[in-house]
């Protein structure tokens, strides 16, 4: 049997292939599987992020131009094509999504990701990624302004003087304003952790860098207790 | 046929009726070299320009084709998809026939086959620098190739199962690793372009996606190393290999704990933790199986140390048993919850993944390319022996230099976002690592080019040499001498 071509085929080939399966790919499926996948539109009415609005401010004409008026459709777009392009250059190779609760990550990056947050069709095939040589990205929305980002993407060493990111020219027209490319990354990238109602707690008002630094963990506090301040005063129930 | 058994091989060995040269068609066997050749230097070309990016030199910025992240992709398809499965075939398409003393099913279905594949390369690399590609670690082909690809598996597995079912009797170890692996490749295969694709998302996707990144591994590329060496190696050492009983623990322990180590890709991930802890369990077990692999081939070559000297073929198969240890050892450590808090994301990963493919599975293709060539070629010696040497030492050397380099630059970085540092201090530590990963990258292309000069060169005085009657018409069928 253990010599034989009919016992490696079988055995070997199908029987323990599928037994691997059944356990290593079989059983997450089956545990997930109550777990509805959201669409795109479910994604773009979950709320519209406050950067995407004030895109269409800050670049009015092109805006318009590629993406319309701000509205769940426009948003769902932008979402879709960032999502593409960030696959397409492989951003993911260098940006991991996902936090996971060791090595003081949720510290660095924001609360541990939850299985959830990737039941959605913007995480098909799943985005974890398996190298950071960049940070993380699953909570990176609202941490920078929009002209961060895109002067970001159009050379980081403009930025941040010891990145190795690439430059992203062709995110940009002519005349250096963001393209429907740009904007959609820029979309897609701000959009990441905005579904979490915890988080951003800063959005708004609080640091708009990383914590980095002894200093930022008292900002953070405080922006925390300024966050909770305007959920008591009441603004979402 | 009797058990350990040196695999049947060359005329001596074969009954005198059958001629080995006519059931193998060396000309394919050579295409397949030649391609995978040319997609190896592309793919370290490849990556040389990717590392570029890591020392802030990129000499391409700012032009969309030639953006970084798109060329990483062709490097790491490029390896597994060009490199490695063209020498394979390359490889199966000699061994398959002279262990099975029969031809493959349709020589005209190798060449299409051949055609095809490079057609699915072609495509492949031409797509991901068009921005098609998938997000699949190993699996970035565009969707719209994979079912292409995925026939032309089923046709590779129809072509070579077709004499192995022919052939009477319990078979040769390496026909059962070649077996089984010509059932995973498409299972697998399937398995990882399809289902996170069109079926699951989510952390299941995650889950399957672990599980396609390390079945490619090890359930195509794995498995039909070892079929190889378990041929190469006693030919070419002229004795049987150690211990049958040895050779059967290490085929149907690693057929039985190697699926299972999918989800040790995402440790700490939202996929179940009980399954992560079975993944671990799984991973420490594949490593005592391959310990006995190991001592069964340095059982099989004990006594007949010196060919590590006197044979380049030997030196490149052992010192890459070496590093498939060292990987191995090295696994059973890094799938540890432990050290995947520190190792985890960063460049200890990177340099396990360039010591399993380069180090191991390149280091059992150039060997092979070593040995086979020169027959492919019909002559009797390389056109310049010591240029295999320059070869080996650049190509190891550079190699190991970068495992190392990688593995303490990982630690840094790891230990670097645990502390808290501003992520900027993690990129400037790692900037004098990355400078050396390039020299060495660098190493090794010099060394690849010793060999591609000397492969061209064999060829080139070959024909000089012969006379046009013979060397002409059909030079790479003609007999060869062993």
């Amino acid at each position: 049997m253990f010599e034989s071509k009919a016992g490696v085929f079988l055995i070997a080939g199908l029987f323990f292939f599928a037994l691997a399966f059944a356990v290593m790919g079989y059983l997450p499926i089956a545990i997930y599987q109550d777990e509805a996948e959201q669409t795109l539109e479910e994604l773009a009415k979950e709320g519209i992020i406050p950067e995407f609005v004030e895109l269409a401010e800050q670049f009015p004409d092109r805006f318009e131009r590629y993406y319309g008026k701000v509205n769940y459709d426009s948003f769902a777009n932008a979402l879709k094509r960032g999502h593409r392009i960030y696959i397409a250059e492989g951003c993911w190779h260098c940006h991991s999504q996902f936090i996971r609760p060791v090595s003081n990550e949720d510290l660095r990056w924001g609360p541990v990701s939850h299985a959830r947050e990737y039941q959605n069709v913007l995480q098909r095939p799943v985005l974890f990624g398996t190298r950071r040589v960049g940070p993380d990205l699953i909570r990176e929305g609202s941490r920078k302004s929009n002209h961060w980002h895109l002067a970001h993407f159009f050379k980081p060493t403009n930025v941040v003087p010891v990145s190795v990111m690439p430059e992203y020219s062709w995110f940009f027209d002519e005349d250096d304003y963001p393209n429907a490319d740009g904007m959609a990354i820029l979309t897609y990238v701000q959009w990441l952790g905005s579904w979490l109602n915890e988080y951003p707690y800063w959005r708004g008002k609080g640091p708009t860098g990383p914590m980095t630094d002894d200093s930022s963990d008292a900002v953070a506090d405080q922006t925390i207790a300024q966050a909770s301040g305007a959920h008591l005063t009441g603004e979402s129930p | 046929m009797s058990r350990a058994a040196v695999p049947t091989s060359d005329a001596t060995t074969m009954p005198s009726s059958i001629d080995p040269n006519l059931i193998v068609n060396q000309r394919i066997v050579l295409w397949y070299f030649v391609a995978s050749l040319i997609f190896v230097l592309v793919s370290m070309l490849a990556g040389l320009l990717f590392s570029l990016q890591f020392i802030q030199k990129y000499p391409l910025a700012g032009i969309e084709f030639f953006s970084p992240g798109r060329w990483r992709m062709v490097h790491t398809q490029g390896v597994a998809y060009g490199f490695i499965a063209n020498a394979f075939l390359g490889g199966l398409h000699w061994a398959v026939p002279r262990l099975t003393l029969r031809p493959v099913l349709s020589v005209k279905l190798s060449w299409f086959i051949f055609v095809a594949w490079q057609g699915v390369l072609l495509a492949t690399v031409v797509g991901i620098l068009f921005g098609q590609a998938q997000a699949l670690e190993w699996g970035e082909t565009p969707v719209w190739i994979d079912p292409v690809a995925q026939v032309g598996l089923i046709l590779v597995a129809i072509n070579f199962i077709a004499p192995i079912i022919k052939a009477p009797g319990p078979l040769y170890v390496s026909i059962w690793y070649f077996i089984a692996a010509l059932v995973w490749t498409n299972l697998v295969y399937a398995m990882g372009n399809f289902l996170p694709e069109y079926v699951v998302g989510g952390s299941a996707a995650g889950a399957i996606g672990g599980l396609f990144i390390h079945d490619l591994v090890g359930l195509f590329v794995t498995p039909i190393g070892w079929g190889l060496m378990y041929y190469f190696v006693p030919i070419i050492l002229k004795k049987p290999i150690w211990s049958h009983g040895l050779s059967l623990v290490g085929f149907w322990g690693l057929a039985f704990f190697y699926p299972l180590n999918g989800i040790h890709h995402f440790f700490y991930s939202p996929i179940p933790m009980f399954l992560q802890y079975g993944a671990v369990i799984a991973t420490i077990a594949v490593e005592l199986v391959v310990t006995t692999v190991i001592i069964n081939f340095f059982g099989t070559i004990k006594g007949r140390g010196d060919m590590l000297r006197t044979s380049m073929p030997i030196r490149w198969f052992y010192i890459g048993m070496v590093f498939y240890f060292t990987t191995c050892l090295q696994c059973a450590f890094q799938t540890t919850l432990t050290f995947q808090k520190i190792i985890h994301f960063t460049d200890w990963v990177v340099g396990h993944a360039h010591l399993v493919m380069f180090g191991v599975f390149g280091f059992w293709i150039m060997g092979m390319f070593v040995y086979l060539i020169p027959r492919l070629m019909g002559v009797s010696e390389w056109y310049r022996p010591s240029w295999n040497h320059w070869h080996f030492w650049l190509f190891g050397i550079g190699l190991f230099v970068m495992f190392i380099d990688l593995m303490i630059a990982g630690l840094i970085q790891g230990f670097s976002w645990r502390d808290l540092a501003p992520w900027e201090d993690s990129i400037t530590a790692s900037a004098p690592f990355w400078l050396l990963r390039t020299i060495t990258g660098i190493m090794i292309i010099v060394g690849q080019l010793f060999f591609l000069a000397n492969v061209w060169m064999t060829w080139a005085t070959r024909k000089s040499a012969k006379p046009a009657t013979e060397g002409q018409s059909n030079p790479i069928t003609s007999p060869v001498t062993a």
